[in-house]
């Protein structure tokens, strides 16, 4: 059985973040915002951010803030994903864990909207 | 809602709404003693008793973009219908506490589900707030505090990061499974 994680492991990968922190001290690149009102919960906002978090890993893209915003009075498109970048804020609506996977991939990382998913832009 | 874990990170999130630089989630379960409770505690701008009394009805909120909070009201109805309840105290200024009660065998009540993606989405988007987490099942216990990984990590910032979040998602998620006995039942 593996052993279990000591949270005096996380000591160790905050050297290995400094780095990165560094580099990034200014805002971020890219903020992404995800709607966590009730029916954005229900609708699953939390597993499209959940998919957020593991892509940004995947890839190692350290670059981007993520925030939560109130709901926007879209229920009809939670969960509600909005990525700013390039000044520039769309909202990508009814997102499943594989399509924020998509957006991290195309939008956050190489700035290419996924224009098909788009349901505002700012 | 689906599953509690989702219940809860809506309490939660009403609790950051609120204002509230500290939040105290803990939950109890005792097979034995067939319960489930959820307490919330925060330090936000509270409430007073004359809101508080319409705070289960749908049309209470101070959301300004909708008309209906559906939050409490379902929560409610969710927990009356398994054997339980809610319970909220409020003093304006000071903060809030919100106590939901389930019958942890009865049929209806919905599973925990998710619970670490509830609490790595709460740290991930609000490193800043001292959150703490406490969660007791027959007896054994697991902790976590966001103001001691703060210390440990440095600060706030450190929290936001990618590799530190998905270790502590898989920090979080190895303990809860152990605390529930290694492995997940279907119902737990
Ligand atoms: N922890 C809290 N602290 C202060 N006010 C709260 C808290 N929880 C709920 N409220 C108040 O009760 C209202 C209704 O809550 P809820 O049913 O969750 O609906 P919603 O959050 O969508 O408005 C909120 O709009 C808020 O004014
Ligand atoms: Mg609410």
């Amino acid at each position: 059985m593996e052993k279990i994680k000591s949270i005096e492991e996380l000591r160790k990968l905050r050297e290995h973040a400094r780095e990165s922190l560094k580099v990034r001290s200014g805002e971020a690149k890219v903020k992404i915002m995800v709607s966590m009102g009730t029916v954005g919960i229900a609708a699953g906002a939390r597993d499209a951010l959940m998919a957020i978090i593991s892509e940004l890993e995947k890839r190692q893209f350290h670059d981007a803030q993520i925030v939560e915003r109130g709901s926007l009075g879209l229920d009809k498109e939670e969960p509600v994903v909005a990525v700013e970048r390039d000044n520039k804020t769309v909202f990508y609506g009814k997102v499943t864990p594989e399509m924020a996977r998509e957006i991290v991939a195309q939008h956050v990382i190489n700035g290419q909207i996924v224009s098909e998913w788009v349901i505002a832009k700012e | 809602m689906k599953e509690l874990s989702l219940n809860i990170l809506d309490i939660v999130e009403n609790s950051i709404k609120s204002g509230a630089k500290n939040i105290n989630l803990e939950i109890e379960e005792e097979n034995k003693k067939d319960f489930l409770i959820i307490t919330v505690k925060d330090d936000g701008k509270g409430m007073d008793d004359e809101f508080v009394k319409i705070i289960f009805d749908p049309f209470t909120t101070t959301s300004t973009n909708k008309k209906v909070g559906l939050g409490l009201p379902l929560l409610r109805e969710e927990a009356e219908s398994c054997g339980g309840g809610i319970e909220i105290q409020s003093k304006k200024g000071k903060g809030t506490i919100v106590v939901v009660k389930f019958k942890h065998s009865h049929i209806d009540r919905p599973p925990m589900g998710d619970l670490a993606s509830t609490i790595l989405t709460i740290i991930a988007t609000n490193p800043e707030i001292n959150f703490s987490y406490v969660h007791k099942v027959n007896g054994k216990v697991f902790k976590l505090s966001t103001k001691e990984i703060r210390e440990i990590v440095g600060d706030a910032a450190a929290l936001r990061d990618v590799t530190i979040l998905k270790w502590l998602g898989d920090y979080v998620r190895e303990n809860i499974k152990t605390l529930y006995g290694g492995e997940r039942s279907g119902k737990n």
